[in-house]
This record gives structure tokens, sequence and C-alpha cells, in this order.
């Protein structure tokens, strides 16, 4: 028997219980029941199940659970204050009106807080090319920028 | 209802609804595990048509964890998936009608249709198994085209040998003929209305559990409409008695038209859910969405318009090859018919119009509404044609429309609409200023400059959104009711529940329809909650599609707070001891007229659950109300669009400089909410004017399914978009005078892109640009035009 796959998980210590070569975004969603990530395409193309691991946003769909040994992931879940409260990225899409239906919205905000921890924030066109890898069919992108400027700004960025 | 005497309507407040999709808690149908779960998987025909000679379903029945499989010859003895629209064609047949399987039984009919369904323990156990499914297939000729379906020489169904599933037309051809025959001027136009996915970003899913104790189902299920899925699944599919089966559409992650239909997935859940004795779970893969999902658009058209010597509209004559794909999705037919042909007037006084539509099937995947449904196509052929007459003519484009815009209401079009209300020149006028059109040329010379091609178009659109009433269109084929209905429940504490048949999956009711009720109860905003999606819950529901929502829904919800405000008003007279009518109700308080005796709208409700101090001889407790509304007409928004569109003519690639868009959505209850469709609508325009095309091979193939072949418009494709909302002309016959804006945009905005492109490249001799516009085949179009 191999080590056991230790990992970070919303701060939390996790010892892995499946397969080496489960998906890290299904171990989120069947093991943890961490369903804030979604799952909207086969070929890593949609970034709906984008996480933060070690602070980058990454496809949890294209990563094996056997990969994150060691390693600190961060979910939707997690930048979530238990208090009601929200993360100021947050709090920015709900006042930017940054989404519609909410299905690709936790994957382009961990997508957000990737891009601005880099400063990779300073024009609209910036923030557009940052979120390329994130497709969201409802609200043409245009308050999903102005959130993450305002985000940005909120996190003084 | 006058928004502008109110305060919560017309506001643009944050909605209600984001907390849960912000911090991750929201409950789409796949984040729903139930106790004993198990998971389905499908087998899918990978040839476009062929005939099943056998499967073999041996080796996966031993497989680890299967615990059933279920095969089309299971299936045989229940119902097709039906069809929504009876369309009856010119000679006075009615449309063919194939059956449409749960599972395939002996052929299968485009790639992806479903051969088997595996169930088993775990999803991966589930595809294990499938994959051990061997099918011994005898491959059929495929049937591809649109435009030459109806002479090929392969049948999809015995009922159709000519493959045409109708042949309908409207409009007097006499009288449009004899208007071709005066006129000074001929405009002929042929194109192709490109073939679309919808692609919502959640995939579809269902979620099928039995209970032996009360012999009840319940089905979870990615549902723009779940009333009208129980319905047509309970009736014409599985037999099952409807008010043994719950239908809840959860939190659902956009539909666009994709998620109206019952699917074939969810039927057959609910069916294996029973013998398996376990709830099952589906959800499609993305590459499953692709090949199965209902299509959109997909029409071959050409179009002829004559004008007299001032540029004069004098008749309009369309005829359009429209693909049903393989089998009749569930309002297929009506999309290029009913929401077609009749939207053909479009901004105009064209006295004469003759739209003539062919339905073909094809072996590809159901074409079914998306995203406006019909009226993208009409716009899309009106306003290709008057931009390309007016070029020929040498008139001013915006001149040529304002020549020929209705400018009296009502106003009934020669295609069967009566257009209520609206003001086409007012849009036009704003959008031209804040498109900034006056600066064009500087910026046209600017590009010019830099060896690039710069272009502007416009878009001067209508839709028909709402679609009513439900006698007329019964008569003109609808099977089902096209009202709404809605419940408030008021609590003892004055707290309110409401509960509506329309179902939210982005659009934001929770917010919209709180504000109308907090506003006409007086109450705050987090005082309502508004409930849908569930069949257990709502009393019944039409359901989310046409833009219908506020102004279908919407308006029944009035309906059931005049109720609850007409007896509110007798219960306070009780209490203050007054007439009935000496009562009236303002800012959440029932007062006695003329003078200061009042009660609060909290305390009222109380009264009426608490019923010590109580008309109880006139007036049952409780204050709880249904309505259900059906409206008189549909609502017509309208708008204008202008984009600039730069070309790189020695790449071909098109950037969008600037989009402005100027719209009529009569009253608007929350700006912020409106303003999104309206983002969200061009993005999906954008995307089909210039990067999304379905394509299948000619055998059948779908070549574009996956994200990686079919172009979604990413962030960085789009421009920063300049819209606004006209003070607009209110919707005449619903009581909050408004209209629809969820497709408007999706509609009006992929001729004003081409446009643009075509007046880029006109100096070059182009005259028309296929949708989507990538850069291979605009390159291909100047390389074309300089030979």
């Amino acid at each position: 028997m191999s080590e056991p796959i230790r990992l970070k998980v919303n701060g939390k210590a996790t010892v892995v219980n499946v397969p080496p070569d489960t998906l890290l975004s299904t171990f989120l969603r069947e093991h943890l029941r961490l369903t804030g990530t979604h799952i909207g395409c086969d070929t890593a193309s949609c970034g709906a199940c984008t996480v933060l691991l070690n602070g980058r946003a990454i496809k949890s769909c294209n990563m094996i659970i056997a990969q994150t040994q060691g390693l600190e992931v961060t979910t939707i879940e997690g930048i979530t204050p238990a208090d009601g409260s929200l993360h100021p990225m947050q709090a920015a899409f709900k006042t930017c009106h940054g989404l519609q239906c909410g299905f690709c919205t936790p994957g382009m905000i961990m997508s957000a807080l990737d891009l601005v921890s880099h400063g990779a924030h300073a024009t609209d066109s910036e923030i557009r090319e940052g979120l390329e890898g994130n497709l969201c069919r409802c609200t043409g992108y245009q308050n999903i920028v102005k959130a993450v400027a305002l985000g940005a700004k909120a996190m003084g960025r | 209802m006058n928004a502008s005497r109110t305060s919560l309507i017309g506001r643009s407040v944050e909605r209600k609804e984001d907390y849960r999709f912000i911090t991750g808690a929201g409950q789409y149908t796949d984040d729903i595990s139930l106790p004993q779960q198990s998971y389905a998987c499908f087998v899918r025909s990978p040839h476009a048509h062929a005939r099943i000679r056998a499967i073999e379903t041996a080796a996966a029945h031993a497989a680890p964890g299967v615990l059933a499989i279920f095969t089309g010859k299971d299936f045989a003895a229940i119902g097709g998936l039906p069809c929504g629209w009876l369309i009856t064609s010119m000679d006075g047949t009615p449309m063919k009608e194939p059956k449409h399987p749960v599972i395939a039984e002996d052929v299968v009919r485009h790639v992806g249709d479903q051969v088997a369904i595996v169930i088993a323990d775990s999803l991966a156990e589930a595809k294990a198994a499938a994959a051990l499914i061997e099918v011994d297939y005898d491959v059929l000729p495929a049937v591809v085209d649109t435009a030459t379906a109806a002479r090929n020489a392969t049948a999809i169904h015995s009922v159709a040998p000519d493959n045409i599933c109708y042949t309908w037309a409207i409009g007097d051809a006499a009288a449009v003929d004899a208007a071709f025959a005066k006129a000074a001027h001929v405009t002929r136009l042929s194109f192709i209305n490109n073939r679309l996915i919808p692609n919502a970003i959640e995939p579809r899913a269902a979620n099928a559990l039995y209970a032996r104790g009360d012999d009840s189902y319940t089905l979870y299920v990615t549902s723009q409409n779940p009333h009208v899925e129980r319905l047509l699944m309970t009736a014409f599919v599985l037999g099952l008695p409807e008010h043994k089966v719950r239908v809840v559409a959860p939190d659902v992650g956009g539909g666009f038209g994709s998620k109206i239909y019952l699917y074939a997935e969810e039927c057959a859940l609910v069916w294996a859910s029973k013998r398996v004795g376990r709830p099952i779970k589906w959800t499609a893969e993305r590459s499953e969405s692709f090949l199965t999902d209902a299509h959109g658009r997909d029409h071959v058209t050409t179009a002829e318009l004559a004008l007299d010597k001032d540029g004069k509209f004098l008749a309009l004559r369309v005829d359009t090859t429209a693909n049903m794909g393989a089998y009749l999705s569930t309002f297929a037919s009506c999309i290029p018919t009913i929401l077609y042909a009749t939207l053909l007037a479009g901004q105009y006084a064209t006295p004469q119009i003759y739209c003539r539509v062919q339905a073909v099937f094809t072996n590809t995947a159901p074409v079914d509404a998306y995203r406006g449904a019909g009226r993208p196509e009409a716009t899309y052929v009106l306003e290709r044609i008057v931009e390309l007459a007016a070029r020929e003519l040498k008139i001013d484009p915006v001149e040529l429309r304002r020549r020929n815009f209705i400018r009296t209401f009502p106003y009934a079009t020669p295609v069967a609409l009566t257009y209520d209300t609206g003001d086409y020149e007012a849009t036009l006028k704003r959008v031209l200023e804040i498109a900034d059109v006056k600066g064009f040329s500087a910026r046209k010379a600017a590009s010019a400059a830099k060896g690039l091609l710069r272009g502007i178009g416009y878009s001067c659109y209508i839709e028909a959104c709402g679609i009513a009433p439900s006698n007329i269109a019964g008569a003109l084929g609808a099977r089902a009711g096209l009202y709404e209905a809605g419940e408030v429940r008021v609590h003892p504490t004055g707290k309110v529940t409401v509960f509506t048949g329309s179902h939210s999956h982005g659009q934001g009711h929770e917010t919209t329809f709180a504000q109308v009720v907090a506003q006409m109860l007086g109450i705050g905003l987090d005082d309502v909650d508004i409930q849908h999606g569930d069949t257990a819950k709502v009393l019944f529901g039409v359901g989310t599609y046409g833009s219908r929502s506020l102004a279908v829904g919407g308006s029944a919800i009035v309906k059931a707070v005049d109720k609850v405000i007409a007896k509110g008003k007798k219960i306070a007279a009780h209490l203050l001891e007054a007439g009935d009518s000496d009562i009236e109700f303002v800012n959440g308080e029932f007062r006695v007229v003329g003078t200061d005796r009042k009660k609060a709208f909290a305390e009222v409700a109380f009264a009426a659950y608490v019923p010590h101090n109580y008309p109880l001889d006139k007036l049952e407790p409780g204050l709880n109300e249904n309505a259900f509304y059906d409206p008189t007409n549909f609502t017509f928004p309208a708008g204008s669009y202008v984009c600039e569109a730069e070309v790189d003519p020695s790449t071909g690639v098109v950037r969008i400089d600037r989009f402005a868009a100027c719209d009529d959505f009569g009253n608007v209850v929350n700006p912020m909410i409106v303003e999104g469709q309206v983002h969200g609508g061009l993005a999906q325009g954008i995307g089909q004017a210039l990067r999304e095309g379905c394509a299948y091979n000619s055998d059948g193939q779908l070549v574009t399914g996956s994200f990686t072949d079919y172009a979604m418009p990413r962030a960085d494709d789009l421009p920063q978009f300049v819209v606004e909302t006209a003070r607009g002309t209110p919707c005449t016959h619903n009581p909050l005078g408004v209209k629809g804006c969820g497709e408007a945009v999706a509609i009006g905005s992929p001729p004003a892109v081409i446009n643009a492109i075509v007046d880029a490249l006109a100096g070059l001799g182009v005259r028309d640009v296929a949708m989507p516009a990538t850069p291979y085949r605009v390159w291909q179009t100047i390389q074309a035009a300089k030979r």
C-alpha cells in the first residue's frame, strides 16, 4: 500500500479514502459533498469546477486526487464566512449583478480571486483575458468584469 | 399599475436569490443525492441512421454493481414523447408525427439516440457496464442536409416517406404576387440561419425516486416547466396517475429553451425507478448535451421584398425550409410557423406578406426553441433584406426603415398579429445617439488608416412574448393552455409566500416578483418569498419560455394579490366597524376613507387566522388566494440596435468595436435585471453571428460536439455594450404594463452584426456574409469578391 493521500480542503486536514485516480472535482462533490464546485463539461473548457490549489485557480475536473498530496484546496465554501456575511468578491458579484443562473458563478469567483491576487486586473481587457477559461452563458460577461474590478478594489488590490 | 408612482417597482434592488449562488449553496439537480442512490448511463447510437439487428447485454448484466439494463423492447408498450402543437399543412392534412420512442425500438435516427439504459450502484460501474453492451447495427444512409432532405431517397420515418413533416403557409399569395408585379424594385436574398446548440452551462440532469409506501414518484429534473413535464410524462408517455408524480425543478443552471422539453432520459428514469426500487440519477456529460439537447434555428430561406419607387415596402415573400431533426421535440412544430412567419412584418407597415414553410426530418438531434425561437429567424430575414434593399436603392438604411415604420397602434399585420403599442421612432432615435453614429465616419477613417475596414449595421426588431390567448392558440394547433397560475399565501404574521408556475433559472423571479408583491401589499421585500419549481408546492404552472414570466406569471400574481386586498378590505371593514366600500388600502394599511381609523396589513392577516372578532357568517377565515391569468394578446417589445465592426481584410478577423441597444420593454420592475437580460441576449446573438455554428458531416456525425469545437463566446470575445431601456410604451393589456425582455436581444442582434460586416466589405462588392462570420468564412468571402 502506498502512502495515503493527505491534503487540506478549506483549511481542514483531509485523508483521502478514494481511489487515487478519482478526479478532484468528484472527490469534492461526491465524497466531501462540497457541491458548490460544479461540473459543466468534460473537456476542461467551461471552468465551472475552478477551485484554488495553493492559491492558484485550477480546473478540478482536470486533476486526480493523487496529484494533490500535501496541497491545499480552497472551494467556494471555503471563502464563505460562517457568519452569513460575504467575501468581498462574492459581495461584488451580488452588487454588480454578475450572475444570473449561478451555475458558473463559484468557478468564476475562484478564477477572479486568482486573477486579483496576481494583479492581473488593471484594465477591463485584462480581466476579460483572465476570465477566458470560464464560460458564462447568461450574463454576457459585462457585469462579471465589473464585479471583478469592484471586488479587487474592496480587497484592497 | 404605473411604475412612476411606486417605489419598489422600477428599482434596481439586488437579487434575493444571489446569496445561495455566490456561496455555493445552490441546489442544482446533480447536487441532490438520495439514500440508496443508484446511477444511470445511456448507451447511445454512434450512427446517424441504422437498423438495430441485435443488442447483447449478457456481459453487462454480469458486470459488478449492475442493477438493471433496459432496452427498447422493455419500453415498447409505453408511449412516445409527444409534440405539443399540431400544425396543419396547406392541403389540410395534419403534420406527420412519427413516434419518438423513449428508447429506440428497431431503428436509431440520430447520433446519440438512446439504445439502452444501464443502472448500477455507482456511475463508474454503470459506465463500465454500458461499454460491455454490444449493439449490432445495419447502417442506413443518413439524411443530414436541411435544404435537400425532402428530395432524399432515404426515408427516416415510414409515416413521412418524403421526410416532410408539414408544408404550411400564411398570408395572401395572390395579393403578394400582384404587389410584386407592380413593384419598382425587388430585392432577393437567400441565406441560412445557422443551427445552434443552446449549451446552458448546467448540463441536463434527473434523479427519479419511487416510494413503495404510497406508490408515488418524485423526479428532480433540470426543467423550465415542471408541471408541463409532469402532465406530458404521465398522460402521454408513462400512463401514470398525475397526482402520484411530483416533479421538482430545483435550481436550474440556465435553460434558454433547451430545458422546456420532455426528454427521453427523465421518462426512462421515472419508469425504471419502480423496477429497480432505488432512486436513479443521471447527469448528462457535456458531449451528451451536444448530441441530445434540442438544438435551435437551422433554416434555409429565400426572401424577396417588393418596393415602390419611393422605397415603400409593397410585399414580402418568404420561403423557408426548417429542420426538425430526427423526431418532433415538444414544441418543435410551432417554432418555424406560429413563432416565425407571424413576425415577418417586424416594425414595418408592409401591406402584404406571404410565407411558406416546409419542415423536414433529418438524421440529426431534434430542433426546437432556443432563445428567441422563430423570432430571431424572422428578424434576420427582414433586417437583412431591408438593409440590402437600402443598399440597392442607394437609400440610407436608417431612412428606409423610417419610411416604412408602423406609426399608429393598434396595428394589425397581414400575418395574424395585432400589435397593441409601440414607438419605433423613439428607440431608433435614441440608439443613434448612444451609438454616436455621428462619429462613425471619423472612426471609419481611423480604421482605414490602420488597414482595417469598418462597417456600421442596424437592426430594428419586434418580438412577440407571452404567447396567448389560450383559445386562439388552441385554434392554431396548441395542445396546451398558455395562461399562468399564482398563489399568494399570507401567513398569520403578515409575511407572505408566493407560489408561481413560472420557473426561474437565472431570470431573477425571486426578486422581481417579490418587488411587485411587496409594493402592492406595502410590506418589506424581505417579508415576501417566491416559491417555484415544485409540483407539490405550486398549484399549477405552464412554465418559463417565450419571455412570458412577468407578463403572464406576474399578472397571475397581481390578480391573486388583488383578491387578497379585496378580502382584506372586508376583514378590515368588520374590525373598523365600517362598510366594505368605505375601506381603502394604501401603503400597507386598510383605512376608513376620510378618517384616521386604520388597520395594518399584518393586523388584518392575524385576524384572518385568529378570527375571534371576524365576520364568520359572511367570510371564511384565512388569507390565501389563487389566480389564473390568460392574456388577451402577446406583448410586443421592440428596439433598435447599432453594431460597429472592424474587419481585417488580410485575415478575415472581425472585431466588434461597439454595440449599442435601445429597447422598449414597457414598464420595467427591476432595471438591473433587465439590463442583465440584454447583456446575455447580446452575447448569444453575437455568438450566433460570429462564432457558433453546429455542424454535422454528411454521415450525420456531429462535428461540433464539444466546447473545443463549438465556439461559445468568452469574456474577451465580446465588447463593452452600451445599452439603454427606453421610457417605453407600456403594454396595454396586462396589469403591470410589462412586455418580455428575455429573448428580445438574441432576436434583434444577429442581423445588426452581419449588416455591419457587409457594410464594411461593401466596397469590395460583398452583398452577404453567412453566419457564423468566422475569420475563415469572412476571408473566403473577401477573396471571392476580389475574383
